[in-house]
């Protein structure tokens, strides 16, 4: 990205060029942490000050009741992943970061759909609907409401499914994780 | 028990003598418990000065400084101070007053999110919402401020829950409770015992000395690896007096205005040995020419510092006062042959013959900027605590001034704060008051915390500041002249201010010395005078700080 401390004039496509290198695999980050207040702006922050890209978040009660868990997917993070996991070990808040390996978890997510449905298309969609198996939640004269659970692969699935029926509304949880077998997340 | 008595309790039993701060609206309760405490209480005349005094004390003795402000702008002046204690990890504990718990969120008068505006430059940050909790709080930001790698650690209290009655049992308030809270002190003896290895192995070994040597106390162990090794060392600007100069084994410092020798050592070696370090890009320069035959053993408290920049081949976690004489015992147990590094010091020695340091002597009288901190040298016999601000003069004084120990060399190195000199020695003249406290100072960074002269002149505090006077913002106006086609935008100081009627009119004495021949006098006699001095030297206008690494390029690249 040029000659760094000299006065030549920077590319803005150089600027852009340089910003966005996105290597590696998806990680999945599940992050213990003190239920404090202020925590989770302490983690949003330390990702946004250090370059980090969080692709989901989710956040709620463990077992103990002074402990939060917070569920963190990077997609392909542009920095190495061990950085990452180093700086928010520093963050006194935060108990224990486990990097979970995909073959060794279970990790699933909820996502409503909110899917434009006339007469003709209703029975398709709830068709549909029940080959993800997914359920109807609401039914309205145009629209259907649909619940699906699962992975981040079949719920991009199902949505490319409805799309074409017009989908008028959707919300994802992002995604939450544990370890398979006897070992502790 | 008032929760501000008790808070003064939790700051005895931490060992607090002295605090730095201003009261306001919402730390009244602080102040009025502090009024009778048996602390002393040095009232600043910018909560950036208190701020910046505490960091003095702090660098100075190597206890927690702490600097007290009210809210609003109170808290948010000392943002400053806690970024710079941030990057340097200076041990500090900030206590701010917060607006009553009624009024949180509303705008209320002087209400500052401080806790949302520091975040992302603190170690940790408490806010009161108990008043029960405060003298528990107190205690683990003491703990946390210092342990492992030191930095700021804020406490922001409501003013209503200040003044609350609470049960205080001290043994109780001192139990830290802080479950994701762990530091690795003690370091992998295998690792260790693989560095030691790879010293005996090495043919062009080099120790590279940061900050956290000096931080954790381990001058002392790091001389006893070096002289058994009879190991080359070379500190960053942070690191200065670790190994105590000069010393047959220093190199001086390293980086963008570090010795030819001590760059191109990096660039030569074989093995190099981080301590306490953090390969800064002031210290890399292009990172991707950075000591390319070398590998590497990074020895630090912080494992996200670990790998950050240069990948280590040998990784050892943990402190550097437990670690340092356990490798230097590995690497006795190995006997190895010292010969094997003779050709690599002869070649240090060539380097050292090559460039030495140099500058263009005296000229129609005048002073060479570098003159005036070899004259300091000379009059102190290095004998002092020197303090200094963000530019050429601290360059020229991390280069020219022999540090015989560590904590005798206080600046702001991470975060570069220009007007960081007065307050900080300051705070270490409190901290230290038998010693020689001096504070170069930049003409342009005086300025901007000169107000502090009050609180030194006020106090008693006996700090001698010799500014280096070449009235322009000098190390923007050598880029400017190097890099910038000479286009002096907005460099010149012009006259202002007078000095020494400056000074006069805080109640310190002012000084001024424009010929060369009687620099050492002048320090003389503003040392042997009682109470704050301030002596203006007019040094030499247009001088540039050489040698140095252009940013950007490689080290064995360094120019003048």
């Amino acid at each position: 990205m040029g000659e760094p401390g000299t006065k030549e004039v920077l590319r803005l496509e150089d600027l852009e060029a340089a910003g966005s290198i996105h290597t590696g695999r998806k990680h999945v980050l599940s992050v213990l942490v003190e239920n404090k207040p202020g925590v989770l702006t302490r983690i949003a922050g330390l990702f946004a000050r250090r370059g980090f890209n969080i692709d989901t978040l989710a956040v709620g009660p463990t077992e103990d009741e002074s402990v939060s868990r917070v569920t963190i997917t990077l997609d392909g993070a542009s920095h190495p992943i061990d950085q990452v996991t180093k700086q928010l070990h520093k963050l006194v808040n935060v108990i224990k970061i486990r990097d979970l390996e995909p073959e060794e978890t279970i990790a699933r997510e909820m996502a409503l759909f909110k899917v434009s449905a006339d007469g003709s298309s209703r029975a398709e969609i709830m068709q549909l609907a029940d080959i993800f198996r997914g359920r109807i939640i609401d039914v309205s004269s145009r629209t259907v409401t649909i619940e699906i659970t699962g992975t981040a692969d079949k719920i991009e699935g199902f949505e490319n499914m409805v799309r074409p029926f017009g989908l008028v509304e959707m919300v994802r949880t992002g995604e939450i994780a544990i370890a398979r077998g006897k070992s502790q997340t | 028990m008032r929760a501000v008595d008790a808070m003064m309790e939790c700051l005895k039993a931490e060992g607090v003598d002295a605090v730095f701060g201003i009261p306001g609206g919402a730390n009244l309760p602080t102040y009025d418990a502090l009024y009778d405490a048996g602390i002393r209480s040095i009232l600043c005349r910018h909560e950036q000065g208190a701020g910046h005094a505490a960091e003095g004390y702090a660098k100075a003795s190597g206890r927690v400084g702490v600097a007290l402000a009210t809210s609003g702008p109170g808290a948010t002046n000392l943002v400053t101070p806690i970024a710079d204690a941030m990057l340097d990890s200076v041990p500090t504990v900030f206590i701010t007053g917060q607006v009553r718990t009624d009024l949180l969120g509303t705008d209320g008068f002087q209400e500052a999110d401080v806790m949302g505006i520091t975040m992302p430059v603190i170690k940790h940050s408490f806010q009161v919402l108990d008043p029960r909790e405060i003298p528990h709080m107190i205690h683990e930001a003491f703990h946390v401020a210092r342990s492992g790698r030191p930095g700021p650690v804020l406490v922001d209290i409501p003013q209503d829950l200040s003044r609350a009655d609470i049960p205080y049992d001290p043994s109780e308030a001192q139990k830290v409770e802080l479950p994701g809270y762990k530091n690795f002190v003690e370091g992998n003896a295998k690792q260790i015992r693989l560095a030691a290895k790879a010293l005996a192995n090495a043919k062009r070994p080099i120790l590279y000395v940061g900050g956290g040597v000096v931080n954790g106390n381990a001058g002392e162990e790091l001389t006893e690896l070096a002289v058994t090794g009879g190991f080359p060392v070379t500190c960053t600007l942070m690191g200065l007096g670790a190994l105590p100069a000069p010393h047959d084994l220093w190199l001086g410092m390293l980086g963008m205005h570090g010795t030819r020798t001590a760059n191109y050592a990096m660039d030569n070696a074989d093995l190099i040995v981080a301590i306490g370090a953090r390969f800064d890009d002031r210290i890399t320069g292009k990172l991707a020419e950075f000591a390319p035959r070398a590998k590497f053993v990074h020895i630090d408290i912080d494992p996200a510092e670990i790998s950050k920049n240069v990948p280590a081949h040998i990784p050892i976690v943990g402190d550097s006062k437990r670690i340092l004489p356990k490798l230097t015992a590995e690497y006795r147990a190995l006997e190895a042959d010292r010969s094997r590094m003779d050709e690599w010091w002869e070649q240090l020695r060539r380097w050292q013959d090559e460039w030495p340091l140099k500058f263009e002597g005296s000229k129609d009288g005048d002073i060479p900027p570098q003159r005036m901190i070899q004259a300091l040298y000379e009059v102190t016999g290095g004998n002092a605590i020197l303090t200094s601000d963000v530019g050429q003069h601290q360059m020229w004084t991390a280069q020219h001034f022999h540090f015989p120990a560590p904590r005798r060399w206080i600046n702001s190195g991470g975060l570069g704060t220009m007007g960081f000199g007065l307050p900080s020695a300051i705070g270490a003249k409190v901290a230290q008051p038998d010693e020689l406290v001096v504070c170069v100072a930049g003409d342009g960074s005086l300025v901007m915390t000169c107000q502090e002269l009050a609180t030194a002149v006020e106090h008693d505090i006996d700090v001698k500041v010799f500014i280096m006077n070449n009235g322009y913002l000098g190390m923007v106006r050598q880029w400017q002249e190097l890099f910038w086609d000479r286009r002096y935008s907005s460099v010149d100081m012009g006259k202002s201010p007078d000095w020494v009627k400056l000074a006069e009119a805080f109640g310190a004495r002012g000084m001024r010395v424009d010929a060369d021949s009687e620099v050492e006098d002048a320090m003389r006699e503003a040392i042997g005078t009682d109470g704050p001095v301030v002596l203006d030297v007019r040094v030499r206008k247009e001088e540039n700080c050489y040698p140095m690494i252009p940013a950007g390029a490689a080290a064995r690249d360094m120019v003048g």
